[in-house]
């Protein structure tokens, strides 16, 4: 005992709590540093989202407003059912070529009508003010009301790109110059014409739900055919990797016995993961499209593809929540005597539901932006005009994906398409949005029932 | 069967005591988790309508075996339990039995509360529901009733059975973790340690509780309290590292033990 009080340390000096000791403030200052690193990492994120967001609103939202002309077309009876009768085969036979120069004629009035000065005096020099498309439009008017031959109809017709572009200050006069397009006595003609009140920049809800357009006719492009391929293979890939997911992280977690092979397994699906998505594109082109022979460029493939890229992202979510689920919970119910199934299913399952919706979700919104793995099968770069028409068509025929269409319209060299590129991404971005808040209101649903 | 009739004659002769309602026995039965022999050749007898407690210094085995009385020790991968154990002289570690039927006829209470985050009607009604014990609603709520009487914890909650379980107090969610197990009318009651987590009074209640099983059930309690174990149980069992060092009437135990290690435990002196 006598030994122990050698060793006794040297009494503690007697401080003061009103001064801080050396100690204490290189704690401090230390804590107080990494403060400031945390909030200078936060304001860079910040920072970096708020010119992300800038950046895309500023060059996207553009893509949401089109020039139109209002213009009173003559549904000329001697150009349009040259023999009368008003048989729609006959009227069907007159192309879009015939339609040109009615819409153009209607401009071409509107001007006179309108009292505008202009050195253009012919009807064709109204050619490039409206776009291509406008023979089409009233066409198919034609074709759906052939009665209304002869009469006077108001159409509200696209402008050209240009015309568009001078809307949005994307073409200038400088810039047109050299184009062969158009000329800059058109754009003193558009001045003419806006104030006169027959060219106005509107709203374009065929940006939303039209189908894509050829190269020349930026100002007809829309997504919403590819917005339903993207809803397709979302189908798709939700039909499939949710329930395998799930069954193969509860088999996995709560039923395999830990051996070797469940050790193989499980490092698989982890490399899986991190597999560059271009890999399971070219898979699916072999497996899918070369073995399996199914048709090329279609949803139900690109579903299938994303599946693969999906699964591991929600097996490994899965495992995580069931993981999380705390033993006793079992214990409570195997000790009272239900089966394995009924503990998981009862008990496990419910309480994990919140993290496997949330897996689930962010797995599915990374297959909806995905682009590499499309372009392998051919879902890049196809022009889809038409909507599928029914359920079956949607899956089988072919069609591109919401960020393929972006991809391939920011390839395109008409400038017009730049702007539609980054309006796509804003409703990419909406759509992801909505599927975030969806999976926060799941979860919220199911954390309710503690 | 003849084989298991011979065996527990042999049992009775063994111990030596006749006419004794013998509801569980375990002969030669060793643990192993991996290479660690956790219980080593362990004999004993559970008598019906009769509380045994067993005690130990932390990490002899308690638990363990107790949880081969269940076959709870299945669910770990690495365990693996040989020897017999009998209940109403069928071995439960024939390959034939359902461990799930066992537990329906086993019932176990954990250490830590852990009701289900259910309504507490739900939590009691779980056992009943699953193993088809009502027939309709009415007799469902009978048994969810009577169950969470005899868990002595009715009178608190029987005003909040849909708030969920989990929001009651601790005390109140080990009686309610109690009054689930007895909800499906098991034949015997294995609980590890059920009131550590608890009050004087909670625990006081628990004890009052136990006591008044005994008139149906067999019950086997953990505890680390030799007042517990004096109180409430009529046979003691001490382990020590894994071997089972002396069994027998629990006023026996406590004021005259037979083994050296008994005493030095009981008195304080190991553990
Ligand atoms: N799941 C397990 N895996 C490996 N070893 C285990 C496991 N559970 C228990 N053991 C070991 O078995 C032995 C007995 O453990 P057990 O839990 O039965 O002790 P106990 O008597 O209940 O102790 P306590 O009083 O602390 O609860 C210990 O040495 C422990 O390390
Ligand atoms: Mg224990």
């Amino acid at each position: 005992m006598t030994d122990a009080s050698l060793h006794t340390p040297e009494p503690r000096k007697k401080s003061s709590l009103m001064t801080v000791n050396a100690r204490t403030k290189s704690r401090n200052a230390s804590e107080t540093r990494f403060r400031m690193y945390g909030i200078a990492a936060v304001a860079a994120g910040v920072f970096f989202l708020v010119v992300l967001l800038t950046a895309i609103l500023s060059n996207g939202v553009g893509a949401f407003q089109q020039t139109f002309i209002t213009v009173e077309v003559f549904l000329d009876p001697a150009k349009l059912d040259k023999k009368g009768g008003r048989e729609i085969e006959n009227i069907k036979k007159v192309s879009t070529f015939g339609y040109t120069p009615l819409v153009q004629q209607a401009l071409f009035d509107a001007v006179e009508a309108n009292g505008i000065e202009t050195p253009l005096t012919k009807r064709k020099d109204m050619k490039a003010l409206i776009s291509a498309s406008a023979a089409a439009q009233v066409r198919d008017y034609v074709i759906a009301n052939p009665e209304q031959i002869g009469e006077t109809v108001s159409f509200r017709v696209l402008a050209s790109s240009r015309v568009d572009g001078y809307f949005k200050d994307r073409v200038t006069r400088t810039s047109v110059a050299r184009d062969k397009n158009i000329k800059p006595v058109h754009l003193d003609l558009v001045d003419g014409l806006q104030a006169a009140g027959v060219i106005k920049k509107q709203f374009n809800i065929d940006f939303i739900v039209g189908a894509d357009a050829s190269e020349s006719r930026a100002e007809q492009a829309g997504m919403g055919v590819s917005i339903l391929g993207s809803l397709f293979m979302m189908l798709v890939v939700l039909g499939l990797s949710l329930p395998i997911g799930v069954a193969t992280s509860i088999y996995l977690e709560e039923f395999a016995p830990q051996n070797r092979w469940t050790d193989v397994i499980e490092v698989n699906i982890s490399n899986l993961a991190a597999v560059p998505s271009i890999v399971f594109g070219i898979l699916g082109l072999a497996v899918f499209i070369q073995f399996a022979h199914l048709p090329q460029s279609a949803p139900l493939v690109g579903g299938l593809v994303l599946t693969l890229m999906t699964l591991p992202t929600i097996i490994i979510s899965t495992r995580a929540s069931l993981k999380s689920v705390p033993p006793s919970i079992r214990d409570a119910a195997l000790g009272i005597g239900a089966s394995k199934m009924q503990a998981v299913f009862h008990h496990v399952l419910p309480l994990a539901m919140p993290g496997i919706l949330t897996g689930t979700i962010i797995g599915v919104a990374q297959a909806l932006g995905e682009t590499a793995p499309l372009l392998l099968i051919g879902m890049v770069g196809y022009i889809a005009t038409n909507y599928p028409d029914g359920i079956g068509a949607g899956f089988l025929d072919p069609n591109s994906a919401m960020p393929a269409q972006i991809y391939e319209w920011a390839k395109r060299a008409d400038p017009a398409y730049y702007e539609r590129a980054w309006g796509g991404i804003i409703i990419l971005l909406v759509f992801l949005l909505t599927m975030n808040i969806i999976a926060i209101i799941l979860r919220r649903r199911f954390e309710r029932r503690w | 069967m003849l084989d298991v009739h011979s065996h527990r004659q042999e049992i009775q002769k063994m111990t030596d005591v006749d006419l004794i309602d013998l509801k569980m026995s375990a002969r030669n039965v060793q643990v192993h988790y991996g290479d660690t022999h956790a219980i080593k050749d362990v004999d004993i007898d559970i008598e019906a309508k009769c509380v045994t407690a067993f005690i130990g210094p932390s990490g002899c085995g308690k638990s363990t075996f107790l949880r081969c009385l269940n076959r709870m020790n299945d669910t770990i991968d690495i365990c693996r339990v040989t020897g017999d154990i009998l209940l109403d002289d069928e071995n439960i570690y024939d390959k034939r039995v359902d461990p799930v039927q066992l537990r329906a006829k086993v019932g176990m209470v954990f250490q830590k509360p852990n009701p289900f985050p259910k309504s507490i009607y739900d939590n009691i009604a779980y056992g009943p529901r699953i193993h088809g014990l009502a027939r309709n609603k009415a007799e469902l709520d009978d048994i969810v009733e009577k169950s969470l009487r005899r868990g002595a914890i009715w009178n608190e909650v029987k005003d909040r059975l849909h708030a969920p379980g989990t929001g009651l107090s601790g005390g109140q969610q080990q009686r309610l973790c109690i009054a689930r197990a007895i909800a499906t009318q098991p034949e015997v009651l294995l609980m590890d340690e059920p009131c550590s987590a608890l009050d004087p009074i909670a625990t006081a209640q628990v004890e009052e509780l136990i006591d008044e099983l005994r008139q149906e059930y067999s019950v086997v309690i953990v505890t680390h309290s030799m007042q517990q174990a004096a109180r409430v149980s009529q046979k003691t069992a001490f382990f020590h590292l894994g071997n089972l060092v002396e069994f027998g009437e629990t006023s026996k135990i406590f004021t005259n033990p037979e083994d050296p290690r008994t005493e030095s435990y009981i008195t304080g002196r190991i553990g």
